[in-house]
């Protein structure tokens, strides 16, 4: 089998069948779009967790007049509670790192900073601040041994670590990853189908072609081989084209929009798309390929 | 070259078998025809000389090999040895005569300059020299079936299979191209035609195997039609409808092809 041959008779087939090769081409697009963006959703959550885990501290908020912890009993903390706080904080170096002291004032104003946007910032009173130790860790897995030492202790309201909410964070960023696997195996499997039927379509269309390969004396690979490269050739440029749209959501969703508009947060970037691509083209090239082998297996006369 | 040792072949579902017993050696350089009703069992003779069927008993030797043993990957190499062609031609629509018989070779692999060499030799043996850009539905029937034949021998096979090759063609036409059989068989290839074509078995007086019911009813050396009834009652012409005929060549036959 001649390649010029072979890639005659591709060119010919697939402009003959162009409506199906296209078809297949757009599903093949959108479903490798979708895990594309499920695969870097999950990237994403990994390079925030390495960015974030970094930066999450333990908040000791102690008491202030009227304050509505039930362990302040609605008495403020006085000046020596808060130094011996301090004292043994000190002590539990490491794994405690850094030591950070945020007045009631201070948070009211680095509340109002941050939601300046959100008429959250003119309905807040500074009442609902508390003084806090803001306590960032070498370790941020040792959490709870701050927590066993200062919840209840005397002058502090509650301990709350950062971490916890991240991991609901996370959570919820996994779920919405697995979604888009979920949905894009949905959408692989009306590929697969696709694929499957214009090959049975195509296989009928040419059984004058094929009949005379077999009569000549043609291999069974030489009968196969246009199948096979035509559905390879529209899944290949399908994946492609996704690898494009993602390419371009991260390029200009990610680095043009969103990494400017939340300044302070880690985002994926192109080297990401480049680490999914070969998982994703691959993908599809094993797919196109056994699915024409089961199709012509069972539709095509050898 | 084409031995049938006691070769019965049932197809599924069937009440009788289509091929029942049937022994017969064609010879290295043989013209042979075949003859009988419809539904004799000629066809399936011809099918599993290519291993299109498996028989069901009995054994097939074609080429030196035993088809019913021959495993699938080795049948491409086997339908190599073997040209076959139809009454309704099987071209290609969409290419030119030249591209209908280098198909062919290019399926089979052979090289391009092998392609330009072979292809418009053929087309002169076959007599279609000048015609080699016409794409099929332009050609006659009987110049179809010529293009047919080019693509069978192109490729220089040892046996030529025909099953009807004149069905579609009037008595002038068909003449012509059992001549060209027949000038084939002569540079030494085996031809073996099954026909219903009683006026050319007579004329050419070649060996005539007859099939009756799928069972061998006579194997003559130099024989005739013989009496066979045909399923489907011939309509004898007079000569003056038949040069009428003649006057429109194969229009209605082609037809179908397109």
């Amino acid at each position: 089998m001649r390649a010029g041959f072979v890639l005659g008779e591709l060119g010919t087939g697939l402009r003959r069948n162009l409506s199906m090769a296209v078809s297949v081409i757009l599903v093949t697009m959108i479903s490798m779009y979708l895990l594309g963006l499920g695969l870097l959703a999950q990237r994403q959550v990994d390079t925030m967790k390495d960015y974030w885990y970094d930066r999450v501290q333990v908040s000791i908020f102690l008491c202030v007049e009227g304050s509505q912890y039930a362990a302040c009993s609605g008495k403020a903390t006085t000046p020596t509670q808060r130094e011996q706080i301090k004292a043994q904080l000190e002590q539990m170096k490491p794994p405690v790192k850094e030591i950070f002291y945020e007045s009631q004032a201070d948070a009211f104003k680095r509340f109002k900073e941050q939601f300046k946007n959100s008429p959250l910032a003119e309905q807040a009173t500074e009442r609902a601040f508390a003084d806090s130790f803001r306590v960032s860790l070498t370790d941020a897995g040792k959490y709870d041994v701050i927590v066993s030492s200062f919840s209840g202790a005397p002058g502090v309201g509650r301990v709350q670590d950062q971490k916890q909410l991240l991991d609901r964070f996370f959570a919820f960023m996994n779920a919405v990853s697995w979604g888009a696997i979920a949905l894009s195996a949905l959408m692989v499997l009306c590929a697969v189908l696709l694929m499957a039927t214009t090959i049975r379509q195509t296989a009928f269309s040419r059984r004058r072609e094929t009949g005379i390969m077999r009569l000549v004396g043609a291999s069974n690979a030489t009968i196969q081989l246009p199948f096979v490269l035509e559905t390879l050739v529209s899944a290949l440029v399908g994946a492609s084209l996704a690898m494009g749209l993602l390419w371009a959501t991260v390029s200009y969703g990610i680095g043009g929009y969103l990494s400017k508009a939340l300044m302070d947060t880690a985002f994926i970037g192109m080297t990401d798309v480049f680490a999914v691509a070969p998982w994703v083209v691959g993908g599809v090239a094993i797919v196109a390929v056994l699915t024409s082998w089961f199709t012509l297996r069972r539709y095509l006369r050898v | 070259m084409i031995l049938f040792d006691a070769v019965t072949k049932t197809y599924p579902k069937a009440t009788r078998p289509a091929l029942s017993e049937v022994s017969l050696e064609v010879e290295r350089g043989e013209f042979v025809f075949i003859v009988g009703s419809s539904g004799s069992g000629k066809s399936t003779l011809l099918r599993l000389a290519i291993r299109e069927e498996r028989a069901t008993s009995g054994a097939v030797l074609v080429a030196g090999r035993e088809l019913r043993t021959l495993p699938d990957r080795r049948v491409p190499m086997l339908r190599r040895e073997i040209g076959t062609v139809f009454q309704d031609f099987r071209l290609l629509p969409n290419k030119s005569v030249f591209q209908n018989v280098a198909f062919a070779l290019q399926v089979i692999g052979k090289s391009r300059a092998l392609i330009r060499q072979t292809v418009p030799e053929t087309l002169r043996v076959v007599g279609l020299e000048g015609k080699e850009k016409r794409l099929p539905h332009q050609l006659s029937g009987g110049e179809q079936q010529r293009v047919a034949i080019a693509r069978a021998i192109v490729n220089k096979p040892t046996i030529l299979l025909a099953d009807e090759p004149t069905g579609n063609l009037d008595p002038a036409t068909s003449r012509a191209i059992v001549e060209l059989l027949d000038r084939i068989n002569r540079s030494g290839t085996t031809v073996v035609v099954a026909t219903h074509d009683h006026e050319m078995v007579n004329e050419f007086r070649r060996r005539v195997i007859e099939l009756d019911a799928g069972k061998l009813v006579r194997d003559e050396a130099d024989g005739d039609y013989g009496k066979t009834t045909s399923a489907i009652p011939v309509v004898r012409i007079d000569e003056g409808d038949s040069d009428a005929e003649d006057g429109t060549p194969d229009a209605g036959s082609a037809g179908g092809e397109r």
